[in-house]
């Protein structure tokens, strides 16, 4: 085997919800462990084994990915944004507002990745029809609201942002 | 973090030269979404000492419209296949295949050559490491048995990128990339009929760009799967027609999820010249389910998705000659 072959922790410099760090990060470290466990931002959630559910979606240069399929070596140099970075001055954004008073949230598992995917969406295009909402949100899946309330808290977000 | 990844190592060339001399040790693969890859690895199917991410390569990144056909780099997100101008215009079939895969975080990632090197699927492979265990391994991975057939010498499990049947319907060619220097072969050529070995790349091989010419009229890609999104194909048909004077010209079925590998159905040149009637769409109909014949890989009857397969070959044939 290649003498280089042995794992090894590397300094990870990435902007993580408008702030600098750098931190020392395995080759192999998943996004969603560096950012649960190293950052502590655990609205980043866990809910599959892989690529199912959607619960760790962040965005990564303003794009929606799953935490969970992205090595975090991978965002050297980029910036990382988690719900927790959509608080301006300790307040809700407008989106997380609508989830709040459109009854969005159940038991809330889902509830950051459907904003951060739902953020992603509204930042592309700030009025969208309720297919496109829904075609934005299809890989978050939610065991509590049927949807409906979640389309209709993106729906009033955007409505909001006239 | 999963046991599979604890130990690995990434490096992360700039170059396709640097990441096939990267690839060229044993234990090494490439990663590029990773939407595949890192499921596997989590689970424990698939092990690499070295990953490969070639995420940086900017050459595998372009896409290239010409005239009357396309080059595709393997590091193409399919979300930017979904939303290209130029491929909207001259392969419309391409955006519709690719729509289709998984979900957008997934599409914002996953590339063109991670599409097509898929790792073929099995409801008794793409389980967790103990589901596998309590059930004693099988034939793809650590056991020697096939549950899906015990009797059979191979695995069965099934090819389900959605890209490969519309491409192949497209006839297209790949470019590829070892430490012999580069070669390039037909779309068909990349498959053999095996779940355990379905691509025919040497270790370190990279796919470096697909093309693509248009020489047939009117294309369509439709898959079944179970929900309306996220689910790989259950039967995912690609049809390619050209009609001169109301009878067929050319017509290809590009057909996916069915078989360890994508294939094109064989012996249409038989219906050239043909009209586009019922008997036409029932011997079409036969024709795929005779040549589509999936083993229980998949929670939904092996016998229905060959029906859907077949059916949807057919509905696609009528709408494109209508
Ligand atoms: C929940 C979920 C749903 C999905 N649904 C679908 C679906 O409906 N349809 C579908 O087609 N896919 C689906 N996928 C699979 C996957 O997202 C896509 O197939 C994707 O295009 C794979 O590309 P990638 O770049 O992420 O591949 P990776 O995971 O990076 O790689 C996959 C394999 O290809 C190899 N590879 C990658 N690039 C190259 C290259 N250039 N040359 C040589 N080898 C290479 C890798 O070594 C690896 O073995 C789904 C995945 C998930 C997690
Ligand atoms: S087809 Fe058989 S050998 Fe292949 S993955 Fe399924 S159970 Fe395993
Ligand atoms: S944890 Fe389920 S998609 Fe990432
Ligand atoms: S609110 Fe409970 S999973 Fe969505």
């Amino acid at each position: 085997m290649h003498g280089s072959a042995r794992p090894r922790k590397r300094l990870l410099r990435v902007e993580i919800n408008g702030r600098w760090r750098e931190d020392a990060v395995l080759d192999g470290a998943l996004l969603v462990d560096y950012l649960r466990e190293t950052v502590r931002l655990t609205s980043v959630k866990t809910g599959c084994d892989g690529g199912e559910c959607g619960a760790c979606t962040v965005l990564l240069d303003g794009v929606a990915v799953s935490a969970c399929l992205t090595l975090a070596v991978r965002c050297e140099g980029r910036s990382v944004e988690t719900v927790e970075g959509l608080l301006k001055q300790g307040r809700p954004s407008r989106l997380q507002q609508a989830f709040h008073e459109r009854l969005g949230a159940q038991c809330g598992f889902c509830t950051p990745g459907m904003i951060m995917a739902s953020e992603a969406l509204l930042r592309r295009n700030p009025h969208p029809s309720d297919d496109e909402i829904r075609a934005a949100l299809a890989g978050n899946l939610c065991r509590c609201t049927g949807y409906v309330k979640i389309i209709e808290s993106v729906k009033a977000a955007s409505e909001a942002s006239s | 973090m999963s046991v599979e990844l604890a130990d690995v190592v990434v490096a992360q060339p700039a170059t396709i030269e640097e990441a096939v001399a990267l690839a060229a040790d044993a234990g090494a693969r490439y990663v590029a979404g990773g939407t595949d890859l890192i499921v596997n690895m989590r689970r424990g199917v698939t092990t690499a000492a070295r990953l490969v991410d070639i995420s940086g390569i900017a050459a595998l990144k372009t896409i290239v419209v010409e005239a009357n056909g396309a080059v595709i780099g393997g590091g193409v997100e399919i979300a930017r296949l979904v939303g290209h101008d130029g491929i909207a215009r001259l392969f419309p079939v391409i955006a519709q295949a690719a729509v289709t895969i998984a979900a957008p975080a997934h599409r914002n990632v996953a590339t063109v050559g991670g599409n097509l090197c898929l790792d073929t699927r099995c409801i008794y492979y793409n389980q967790s490491e103990w589901w596998r265990r309590s059930n004693g391994w099988c034939l793809k991975n650590r056991g020697d048995t096939c549950h899906v057939a015990p009797r059979g010498e191979r695995c069965h499990a099934a090819f389900s990128g959605d890209l490969a049947p519309a491409l192949l319907a497209l006839d297209a060619e790949v470019e590829i990339a070892g430490s012999a220097g580069r070669r390039r072969m037909p779309l068909r050529d990349l498959y053999v009929e095996d779940g355990k070995a379905h691509l025919t790349l040497a270790p370190g091989e990279l796919l470096v760009c697909v093309r693509v010419t248009r020489k047939m009229d009117a294309f369509a890609y439709e898959k079944i799967r179970q929900r309306g999104a996220i689910d790989y194909p259950l039967a995912g048909v690609a049809v390619g027609l050209t009609m001169r004077e109301r009878r067929i010209a050319d017509l290809r079925i590009g057909l996916t999820g069915l078989a360890s590998y994508p294939f094109l159905a064989a012996g249409l040149e038989n219906l050239v010249g043909r009209e586009v009637d019922d008997d036409l769409l029932k011997e079409i109909d036969r024709a795929v389910q005779r040549q589509a014949q999936p083993m229980r890989t998949t929670l939904a009857a092996a016998h229905y998705r060959r029906l859907a397969a077949a059916a949807v070959a057919r509905r696609l044939v009528a709408r494109l000659a209508a």
